[in-house]
């Protein structure tokens, strides 16, 4: 189907900006999120919201999505609460007490939501939609109330941004400089409790964590500022977000929720591999060059320590003595050291077996080399 | 400009308590849930000294600048820096923690952090500007840093970090600073780089408290001395309080490191060192 069509339709539309905005408040405050080492949180609160989702309907009456995401809101923030108590109180480290509370919550949630679906009733039947979204059931007043949130947790990030990249960065050092830094826990908390809210609806409380931890991931591999960080995040976010929800919306019936973790999957899996200076081909890559470049020193250096020795500039050095001395095939080396016309092959009869010499600018090279102590033999 | 947490001062209260002092630490008690860490210290530290604290790994030093920092909360006792709270102190206490407390690994270049010493003066919504910018940057030409102003934090190595600590801890302009292990995992030109940084603030009549691990160096670069294992073993200044005796009581019997310890101590002294045992000097150091 014709993308540019795709976006003229209304519901398509709807979803479109909902999943923007989802995308971009996950990548901002995931990149918090991920940098505090809080990703298993964002797990945790999210299905920990199903209850929530359940008992707001159960209030309500019907879906309204208000009240939905209000309970989901309060149990996601319960839930919070007993981590924080587990951990004082007990022995249990915090990744242990999550998982705790995650199955605790999750399994009261799946069973108010057979209940609910037992019962039956007019509207009951977009809840189970929470569990892996659905991007079709979203209305442009979910829109709305989407937006809100959003907008409301990206204003606080903006407005307090120094004192959360200092709580973030250094939490000693910004109580010492006197921030208040256990309610710059809270609202970060907070916040990343809302923007899992946000994104509820369209990827679902199984795997909405992957729209915290995944943008930020994958931001992260291609650079080493915060504020690019964060954009970069926002905007990987954006695009899985947008694509993920349309393509689930176009072809009917696909849940919501594994489309955008394809999509952000992705970005995270080329952002791994090729980002440079952090990408593994890359670093790969550098290791490789760096390893080349010593080598050819090192052989340089050597055909220099035999002129040297020989007392003659253009020592003719036999190939089987260079490859004996550093115990490895040097064809490719030398080949690459040709190239920069650094040395020369020559024959040196009566003698069949190559030989090498350093051509002029070769031997400028080397003791510049020899000079500034980088041999390292 | 309101900065972050301006003290607030009722009138009924006592102003100022021991104001002649840099830091006067009183019948401080400090646990985390179990067995006190920090038992019953009383410590006074002068104004303009460089001061080493020196005990035993768990001693309870990091926790000691921590709770004069009010970063931790004490069971009892309290804290004044130049007379004052510490939240009233607070804009003339500069802090560099101890290195391994950070993750290296985080998105700032090493001028961000810096100028993140800057933040608490500037206060609530406002950015850092071209004038802290500057201002970063003569903290880093200070450590010798300024070339690296844009490197990622995690290339550098480890003794450029501990840099980029202290120069956002000068940018702080503060009148005493807190550094737990400035010292730890660098080379010795570094390590003579930052005792120079340290020596001229405390030239400059600043007050310059150290957590220090390096028994050789104690005499050479400071000048007061506080030995501390959970409670104060002795404080003073450093001849009379740098003793084979008193380092003894501190390291208790932790026999191999004090056998080492020996030698230097007894060896390179220049002048008639009083004798160890000498009952006088023991009490010495004590408060
Ligand atoms: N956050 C904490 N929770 C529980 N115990 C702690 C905590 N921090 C420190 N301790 C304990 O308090 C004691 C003192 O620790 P502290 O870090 O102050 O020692 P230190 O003298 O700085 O040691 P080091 O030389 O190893 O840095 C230790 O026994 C340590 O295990
Ligand atoms: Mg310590």
């Amino acid at each position: 189907m014709n993308p540019l069509a795709l976006l003229g339709d209304y519901t398509i539309q709807t979803v479109a900006i909902g999943a923007a905005l989802l995308g971009a408040v996950g990548g901002v405050l995931g990149t918090f999120a991920v940098l505090r080492r809080q990703s298993l949180l964002g797990d945790t609160l999210s299905h920990a919201a199903l209850p929530g989702i359940c008992l707001g309907y159960l209030w309500a009456g019907a879906r309204q999505l208000e009240s939905l995401l209000a309970g989901a809101f309060l149990t996601g923030a319960l839930a919070a609460v007993t981590v924080l108590v587990i951990v004082g109180r007990s022995r249990l480290k915090t990744d242990a007490a999550l998982g705790v509370v995650l199955s605790v919550f999750f399994a009261v949630g799946v069973v108010l939501l057979t209940r609910i679906q037992q019962t039956g009733g007019a509207g009951q039947a977009g809840l189970s939609s929470f569990l892996f979204g659905q991007a079709a059931a979203m209305l442009r007043g979910d829109v709305v109330v989407m937006g809100s949130l959003a907008g409301a947790a990206l204003l606080l990030v903006t407005a307090f941004w120094k004192e959360f990249k200092l709580v973030t960065f250094d939490r000693d050092f910004a109580a010492a400089a006197g921030l208040p830094v256990a309610a710059l826990d809270l609202a970060l908390t907070v916040m990343i409790a809302l923007a899992i809210v946000v994104g509820l609806q369209l990827v679902g409380v199984v795997l909405m964590t992957a729209m915290i931890v995944a943008p930020a991931v994958a931001a992260r591999q291609w650079t080493h500022r915060l504020e690019a960080t964060v954009l970069l995040a926002a905007g990987f976010g954006i695009v899985a977000g947008v694509s993920g929800a349309v393509t689930s919306a176009a072809a009917a019936g696909l849940a919501t929720g594994p489309v955008i973790v394809l999509a952000i999957s992705a970005i995270v899996l080329v952002s791994l591999l090729l980002a440079p200076g952090r990408g593994i081909v890359w670093t790969a890559l550098a290791a490789r060059a760096e390893r080349r470049r010593l080598r050819g020193r090192q052989v340089l250096l050597t055909l220099y320590r035999l002129a040297k020795e020989h007392h003659d500039p253009a020592y003719p050095a036999e190939k089987g003595t260079l490859d004996a001395y550093h115990g490895t095939e040097t064809a490719g080396v030398l080949g690459r050291l040709e190239a920069e016309g650094l040395v020369r092959p020559v024959s040196h009869p009566p003698e069949p077996t190559p030989h090498w010499k350093l051509t002029s600018k070769g031997r400028e090279r080397a003791e510049d080399l020899a000079s500034s102590g980088e041999e390292r033999r | 400009m309101t900065g972050w947490r301006e003290p607030v001062r009722s009138p009924e209260e006592p102003a100022l308590h021991e104001p002649g002092l840099a830091l006067h630490v009183e019948d401080l008690t400090v646990s985390y849930g179990g067995a006190p860490v920090l038992w019953d210290i009383d410590l006074d530290i002068p104004k303009g000294v460089m001061a080493a604290i020196v005990g035993p790994n768990g001693a309870g030093k990091s926790t000691l600048i921590k709770s004069v920092l009010g970063l931790v909360r004490p069971v009892a006792g309290h804290v004044r820096i130049f007379g004052l709270r510490y939240r009233e102190a607070r804009r003339r206490v500069g802090y560099v923690p101890q290195r391994s407390s950070v993750d290296w690994d985080f998105p700032v270049t090493a001028l961000d952090v810096v100028m993140m010493g800057l933040y608490g003066r500037l206060g609530w919504f406002r950015r850092p500007g071209r004038r802290a910018r500057a201002e970063a940057m003569a903290a880093l030409a200070q450590v010798g840093m300024e070339d690296y102003a844009s490197r990622q934090i995690s290339q550098l190595s480890g003794g450029q970090q501990q840099r980029v600590f202290i120069a956002r801890a000068l940018v702080q302009q503060a009148d005493i600073y807190f550094l737990d292990e400035p010292m730890a995992g660098v080379d010795a030109t570094t390590e003579r780089a930052i005792v120079a940084i340290l020596h001229r603030l405390r030239d400059a009549g600043k007050t310059v408290v150290v957590v220090h691990h390096d028994l050789q160096t104690v005499r050479s670069y400071f000048d007061w001395l506080v030995l501390l294992n959970v409670r104060i073993i002795a404080q003073g200044a450093v001849p009379e309080t740098y003793t084979a005796e008193n380092l003894r009581r501190a390291y208790g019997g932790q026999i191999a490191l004090l056998d080492q310890q020996e030698a230097p101590l007894v060896e390179p002294v220049p002048e008639p060192e009083p004798k160890p045992t000498d009952p006088h000097h023991l009490e010495a150091g004590q408060s």
